[in-house]
């Protein structure tokens, strides 16, 4: 091979617009970059001016495939700012909605987004061919967690239930039980969707990641908790600036995130699971450890098989949350809006996002940052294509081009999400 | 031509991909919906990305850089029949709210690397730029709706979408009003259906997703707003976000601004 430089000019299968270049000198990896050419939509930027309670309407537009998570972050960050504390019963609500966000997005990526690399094909439709009844399964298993969002937030797309303060509307005891019959069923076919994706075959491949989450003292992370690290960082969302910083690079769109003290990192299902395995239930432990996964992964083409495990986690804990379910009193607490900043880290189902907005008294935002898990994971997905590329660099091009993709989905990156926040540069046509 | 699929290709401008999710939402449909195409090109769902010419474009996604500019003008070409699915491809987005900054403003935000950056002044819909054979409304769009519209193109018949107010499948749902039991504001009378009255059947008014219905009275509505004690900054505020470059709503919003 030699001298070689390899461009995939549309990355497939996934969540946005990009591209892969790859350069080869003498035998030896000389530039990797995943360019990000999605347009910005500076979403940071109008934002301003505009009342504190839009935040979770307007920055679920951000993202269409996992817009629970921005809706979380952005009422736990305005919460935060004015002080509110929310009940345990519409704590438990959001909850079961981030489970359905999980379960569907988790669903979406492992059978009709990454598993297709696995098994040589071009896509779902494809692979529906040879395997009807898998897709099937996991067609009805998405299908269950978009359920379970459109119950909660009242469409799977872009909710409109979430408010700062609690929800509009809250479901009475019995329409949540009516989903019950049907999350017992995607509980099963979670396990079955675990012992699938272990039984891929994977690439000898580790790196040594230095891993970040939300960690809650009770509960595996989504929507509270402090930001920690395998490293040892152990700080509250308020002090994730201080911490993480943020790159503008030529070759993207999407700013890329390091830890201020040392390098890149990873967020994601391997982080979490690595740092949060012991709030795993029993079932989840013994389905892992059944399918040989142990407590803590450093292959990232097994993060495939963690979305299995927490599919399962999903399932059993929106069945957990409607067999204790007491309605709550109100729908929502009154919000007393101040000046103010708040700060909220929750786990998308990519990963740790981060918002921080600052509030004058009138309510208006005047600041907002917001750093979604794809463009925390950047570096990271640059750096295992560093590392990776060598091991294959002796196959035709068609495959190594193939596994070097797949190396990228294994983030399940969504560069939609990425890419909303830059300031503008004008270019008049 | 009974042996061959028709070719349907899905694309993206900038956007934030629910609406072509929206298709891989339709869990029921998808195998038999795609067993009747051949999905030509849909790089968020295939590998496979054939060459045009196709028969369906779906687009979704507005125009906010040169680069889409080119794109849509080529994609035009290639594609039999256009259309345009969600708001930001039928009117620009929630991301046209930059169509009111000054723009000499915002290049004076100091930005760490700015000329990395290319980007229009204005996100506009694709119908600025090309003809498009139809506009599904909606952010996101309503996955029956793009289901029938699909089968509608590919039937070479007209597609079944109303094209009345919010309001009226409200009132056929039975809800509670929320103007007058609530005092809440609500763009329901003026706002395209589609959507169900999804937010007032969870007792908030609608915020107008699926854009002004076909002649909306607008001013009107806002003046019952503001008798309902809104000021100007709100009612210009409800008017101005997903769909605030749709010409009734954005008139609507300026006769507000103060």
């Amino acid at each position: 091979m030699k001298n070689k430089t390899i461009k995939v000019d549309y990355l497939a299968r996934v969540e946005g617009e990009g591209a892969l270049y790859l350069k080869i000198k003498n035998d030896e990896v000389a530039d990797v970059q995943l360019q990000i050419f999605e347009p910005p939509r500076f979403f940071e930027a109008f934002l301003r001016g505009r009342p504190y309670y839009e935040a979770p309407d307007i920055t679920a537009r951000i993202c269409g495939i996992c817009p629970v998570a921005y809706q979380m972050s952005a009422v736990h960050a305005m919460e935060n700012a004015f002080g509110a504390v929310i009940p345990n019963e519409i704590r438990e609500l959001r909850r079961l909605l981030y489970c359905g966000e999980w379960i569907e997005s988790h669903t979406l990526h492992l059978y009709m987004l990454h598993a297709p690399d696995f098994l040589g094909y071009d896509d779902v439709v494809h692979m529906a061919k040879d395997h009807p009844e898998v897709v099937k399964k996991a067609l009805r298993l998405k299908k269950i967690g978009n359920d379970i969002m459109n119950m909660v937030g009242g469409r799977e797309i872009h909710p409109i239930n979430v408010k700062v303060g609690g929800f509009y509307k809250v479901p009475t005891r019995n329409e949540l039980m009516k989903m019950y019959d049907d999350i017992c069923w995607a509980r099963d076919a979670a396990i079955d969707t675990a012992k699938f994706a272990a039984s891929l075959e994977f690439p000898e491949f580790f790196q040594d990641y230095e891993c970040v989450s939300v960690v809650h003292p009770d509960e595996y992370p989504f929507n509270e908790g402090r930001i920690m690290s395998t490293k040892g960082i152990d700080i509250s969302p308020e002090q994730y600036d201080f911490h993480f910083r943020e790159e503008h690079v030529e070759h993207s769109h999407a700013l890329h995130s390091r830890i201020r003290e040392r390098d890149n990192y990873l967020v994601g299902p391997i982080a979490r699971y690595n740092l949060n395995y012991d709030k795993l239930t029993p079932l989840c432990k013994e389905i892992a450890s059944e399918i040989g996964l142990g407590k803590e992964v450093y292959n990232p083409f097994k993060s495939i098989v963690v979305r299995g495990i927490e599919t399962l986690y999903s399932c059993e804990e929106a069945l957990r949350i409607i067999d204790s379910y007491r309605m709550p009193d109100s729908p929502s607490v009154e919000i007393e809006p101040s000046e103010a900043t708040g700060y909220a880290c929750t786990e998308a189902p990519r990963g740790m996002i981060y918002h921080r907005y600052r509030v004058n008294s009138e309510g208006l935002i005047e600041d907002a940052k917001i750093v979604p898990p794809t463009s925390q994971n950047q570096k990271t997905i640059e750096s295992d294509l560093r590392n990776f590329l060598p091991t294959v660099i002796n196959l035709t091009e068609k495959e190594m081009v193939w596994k070097c993709e797949q190396a990228v989905r294994n983030y399940d990156p969504c560069i939609s999400c990425a890419t909303h926040f830059l300031t503008l540069h004008i270019e008049r046509e | 031509m009974v042996n061959k699929k028709p070719k349907l290709a899905v694309f993206k401008m900038s956007s934030c991909d629910g609406c072509q999710l929206s298709l891989l939402d339709a869990e029921d449909e998808l195998l038999d919906v795609l067993a009747g195409v051949d999905m030509a090109y849909f790089p968020e769902a295939s590998s496979r990305m054939m060459h045009g010419p196709y028969d369906i474009g779906l687009v979704e996604g507005s125009i906010t850089t040169p680069r889409n500019v080119e794109e849509i003008r080529q994609i035009r070409k290639e594609c039999k029949a256009l259309i345009a699915i969600g708001a930001c491809a039928t009117a620009g987005g929630i991301q046209a709210l930059r169509n009111w900054k000054d723009t000499r403003e915002f290049t004076k935000i100091v930005y760490a690397s700015p000329e990395y950056i290319s980007t229009l002044d204005r996100s506009m819909p694709i119908s600025a730029f090309v003809h498009v054979d139809y506009e599904l409304r909606g952010c996101p769009i309503n996955k029956y709706q793009l289901i029938e519209v699909l089968n509608a193109f590919l039937n070479r018949r007209k597609p079944n979408i109303p094209s009345y107010s919010v309001c009226i499948d409200c009132k056929l749902k039975g809800n509670v009003c929320v103007m007058v039991a609530h005092n809440q504001m609500c763009l329901g009378p003026v706002t395209h259906s589609g959507c169900n009255a999804l937010c007032p059947s969870y007792n908030r008014g609608c915020f107008g997703c699926y854009g002004p219905m076909d002649s909306p009275n607008t001013s009107t509505l806002a003046s019952q707003f503001r008798q309902m004690g809104y000021g100007k900054f709100d009612i210009m505020n409800i008017f101005r976000n997903y769909n605030c470059y749709a010409e009734a709503f954005r008139k609507e919003s300026e006769a507000n601004e103060k």
